[in-house]
């Protein structure tokens, strides 16, 4: 019997039949519907005989723009998925007072929470931010496609691993109920033995490497691949957005990557590096996450500054207003935010010097954004203003985000923060500035560049409508918050005895079922737009009259994005180019050096997944076999030389003749 | 385009701002600068040459700083030209982050305790519920 057991153990490690949570009625009913969900898509893949079409146009593919739109699409998912757990949440807070206990145990709750932090900024924003700049930096600099192609494909398949990891722990195990940044010592091996600190661990140490490689990959691009006469300082806003956020990214991750690592030491060979004796100290995990975590919001709102850069000057008919500060206000938030970090725990116990200056430093973030703020201002103003989707969004940044700044000046305030430090004021504040900044940023970002992807607008209504709802939704939902933080309700709690608190939770509850509206209208704003697609469409590629190169080529871009490399005199190089009567060239085109398409970058990323569950179940043999696949996939990979191709110059001919004749016809 | 990258590199950039492949020399002065660095530091524990131990962490880690500057010269071919002086760029960042985090962290650290009640040591604090 015994040795039966060891046997299970050498095969399945920590796996049996009790890790499915078949007791959870909530689980339960979700995991059908995703089996049912997921037979729907597969089974319509292969009715349709699809498979061959999405392996060799988009799971292989190099194409900066399909990588680009995989993101988002992965983005989008995820949202679906985070917001879930929001609305459960939500629910959960507005039914458990007094003798109600709500619907979510403590532990279901206390995953809940922590899956939401986790998915909505790792896996819905950060996807979200590496989609936009995949797709618009290279159309944007005038590049063919980034610098290092397969490892962007790479890149994007070791991010969808890392949020697969994560995904499977809701059927498979428990994931980790220590918050979203899982300090120890509550994230140690005694405090949680079970697999949910694993899942949290791997499936972000898969998906960082995937980051940290789009990083990598997008400055060399940025440095090396700008189109002729494109100088740093003509190159638009958002690619300078892009770099920073880029450096900021390979700065920050290692050390991601390094303090994970510590963690994963402590919890699998027992060492003290967080520990509470033997000469750990749990502070200093605190102290690390945070020398990232703090330049990771920048690192997601600093594109979404550039998105609406693009926006403000492409919907008010001018030159950004003060493009220079633009550019430096943007280096000096990538360099202050290196300085801040402790105002995350200011109560941790340091002396007053140590808390001056990270409350000052903090304070001085926000004289650069200002800046931003008002250059967009005096962009508008005198402006002759459209106000489409992506302009509504930005203005309702401006206002929203102007809120969320000034709640965080309050907070860097080191005695304020004492009381409020961990309380619903805080979340409301870093709601405020990620969903008024990133989330609305990114929506704006969509709503832009949608057509350049696909070739037809998105729906104008429903776009108005999703963002009328997710605007006003975000006041109902998060106004309340900061109302309960001052009275002092801390995060985290799923029950309350206080009868009087009952209301404001109610008031946060609506609002999140606005947003639920606002995120319905969306999905119905893509369903409509794709059904009403020939209407919608835009043979121009230039449908908003803007200004920067991505508008210059066809909508969807050609895979080799421009015919000839354009040349840039001027910032808004397309708009300059208007301007001096540009005729686009019919002839002399040459065949197209391009990249080739690679199955190694999914391949591996599976091999990741395999890695990382077996690393969470300890199931070592598995792990060895999948750690030395991987390795020699990667081998075998850097032996393929048939890595290139040139389109012909036929082929060119006609991509490009057909857009002369759609242009004449048009005209 | 990687590839293409490369052919491109291979036809025009070296010798303009790409940086430069090593000499023999180059190589074999780094090497021998590395294992010089490299056998102090053993040698300096090993033989318990400094009094304390203290100074002793302090020599290895300046001989590993120094042996960083050695790879990036010998090895990594840097120098204040390469790269049309972005490599020189990249390197000043890399060395004010890691100067903010590293410094940053002692300082916070060593903080860790400042508002801790006086009367209580680091021993009575491990005994705490």
């Amino acid at each position: 019997m015994s040795s039966n057991t060891d046997l299970l153990k050498l095969i399945f490690g920590r796996l049996s039949l009790d890790s499915i949570p078949y007791h959870e009625p909530i689980l339960i009913v979700t995991f059908i519907g995703v089996a049912f969900g997921g037979l729907v898509v597969l089974g319509g893949i292969t009715y349709f005989g699809k498979w061959g079409y999405l392996w060799r146009e988009w799971v292989t593919s190099v194409d900066h723009k399909k990588i680009g739109i995989m993101y988002m699409i992965l983005g989008v998912i995820m949202l679906l998925r985070g917001f879930a757990d929001a609305l459960m949440m939500r629910a959960q807070q507005a039914m458990a007072f007094g003798g109600n206990e709500g619907f979510l145990p403590p532990h279901h709750y206390d995953q809940i929470f922590t899956a939401h932090g986790v998915i909505m900024i790792f896996f819905v924003a950060m996807p979200f931010v590496t989609g936009l700049m995949n797709f618009v930096v290279p159309l944007q600099i005038g590049a063919r496609d980034v610098s290092f192609p397969f490892l962007n494909n790479f890149s994007f398949w070791m991010t969808t691993a890392g949020a697969v990891v994560i995904m499977i722990s809701l059927f498979i195990g428990e994931f980790a109920r220590t918050g979203w940044l899982a300090y120890p010592p509550v994230s140690d091996i005694i405090h949680s033995p079970g697999v949910g600190v694993d899942y949290y661990i791997w499936g972000l140490q898969i998906a960082g490497l995937g980051t940290l490689l789009s990083g990598v990959n997008l400055i060399a691009t940025i440095v090396k691949m700008r189109a002729p006469g494109m100088s740093m300082m003509k190159m638009p806003v958002f690619s300078w957005t892009a770099l920073c956020t880029n450096i900021l990214i390979v700065a920050s991750f290692p050390v991601l990557t390094a303090v994970l690592a510590l963690l994963t030491l402590d919890r699998y060979v027992g060492t003290h590096f967080f520990t509470n004796d033997m000469g750990g100290n749990v502070m200093m995990y605190v102290n690390l996450i945070w020398i990232w975590g703090h330049p990771e919001v920048y690192i997601l709102i600093l594109p979404c500054f550039g998105i609406f850069s693009e926006v403000v000057s492409t919907f008010c008919r001018k030159r950004l207003f003060g493009y220079s500060s633009m550019v430096y206000a943007t280096v000096v938030i990538t360099i202050l935010s290196y300085l801040v970090w402790l105002h995350h725990f200011f109560t941790m116990g340091s002396g007053a010097s140590v808390n001056a200056f990270f409350g000052i430093t903090t304070m001085i973030i926000s004289i650069p954004t200002g800046a931003k703020m008002f250059n967009w201002l005096f962009t508008m103003y005198k402006g002759r203003i459209r106000f489409d989707v992506p302009m509504l969004w930005t203005v309702g940044f401006m206002l929203t985000f102007v809120i969320g700044g000034m709640t965080g000046v309050l907070l860097a305030v080191p005695p304020a923060d004492f009381v409020l430090h961990n309380s619903l004021f805080l979340i409301a504040h870093f709601h405020n500035v990620i969903i008024g900044g990133v989330v609305f940023g990114v929506f704006a970002g969509i709503n832009f560049w949608f057509p350049k992807a696909f070739g037809f607008k998105l729906d104008p209504f429903w776009g108005k409508m999703s963002f009328w709802f997710w605007f006003i939704g975000f006041y109902f939902a998060f106004m309340p918050l900061y109302v309960l933080g001052l009275m002092g309700v801390t995060r985290r709690l799923n029950h309350f005895d206080d009868p009087s608190l009952h209301i404001w939770f109610i008031i946060a509850a609506f609002g999140a079922v606005l947003i639920a509206v606002g995120i319905g209208s969306f999905l119905m704003q893509l369903f409509v737009s794709i059904k009403n697609r020939e209407k919608l469409r835009d043979v121009t590629g230039d449908p908003w009259d803007a200004r920067t190169l991505e508008w210059s080529t066809s909508s969807p871009p050609p895979e080799y994005n421009f015919a000839f490399t354009p040349v840039v005199y001027d910032h808004d190089a397309w708009w300059d180019m208007k301007q001096r009567g540009f005729t686009r060239p019919t002839e002399g085109f040459k065949p197209i050096h391009m990249p080739k398409s690679t199955g190694a970058g999914a391949i591996l990323a599976g091999l990741a997944i395999v890695f990382g569950f077996a690393m969470i179940w300890y199931i070592w043999w598995l792990a060895i076999v999948a750690f030395v696949a991987m390795v020699a996939v990667a081998i075998g990979h850097s032996f393929n030389y048939d890595r290139d191709f040139h389109i012909p110059k036929e082929q060119v001919v006609k991509t490009e003749d057909a857009r002369t004749r759609l242009l004449a016809k048009k005209a | 385009m990687t590839s293409h990258a490369n052919d491109h590199s291979h036809g025009h950039d070296h010798g303009h701002d790409g940086a430069a492949h090593g000499s023999f020399k180059g190589y074999m002065t780094g090497f021998i600068l590395s294992v010089i660095l490299t056998a102090i530091p053993f040698w300096l524990v090993m033989a318990d040459v400094l009094s304390s131990n203290t100074a002793t962490a302090i020599a290895v880690m300046g001989l590993a700083v120094i042996q960083i500057v050695v790879h990036m010269i010998y090895f990594l071919h840097m120098n204040t030209k390469s790269e049309g002086g972005w490599n020189m760029l990249a390197l000043i960042f890399t060395i004010v982050i890691v100067a903010i985090a590293i410094s940053g962290a002692l300082w916070v650290m060593y903080h860790l305790n400042t508002n801790m009640m006086p009367q209580m040591s680091e021993s009575m604090m491990k005994s705490m519920p």
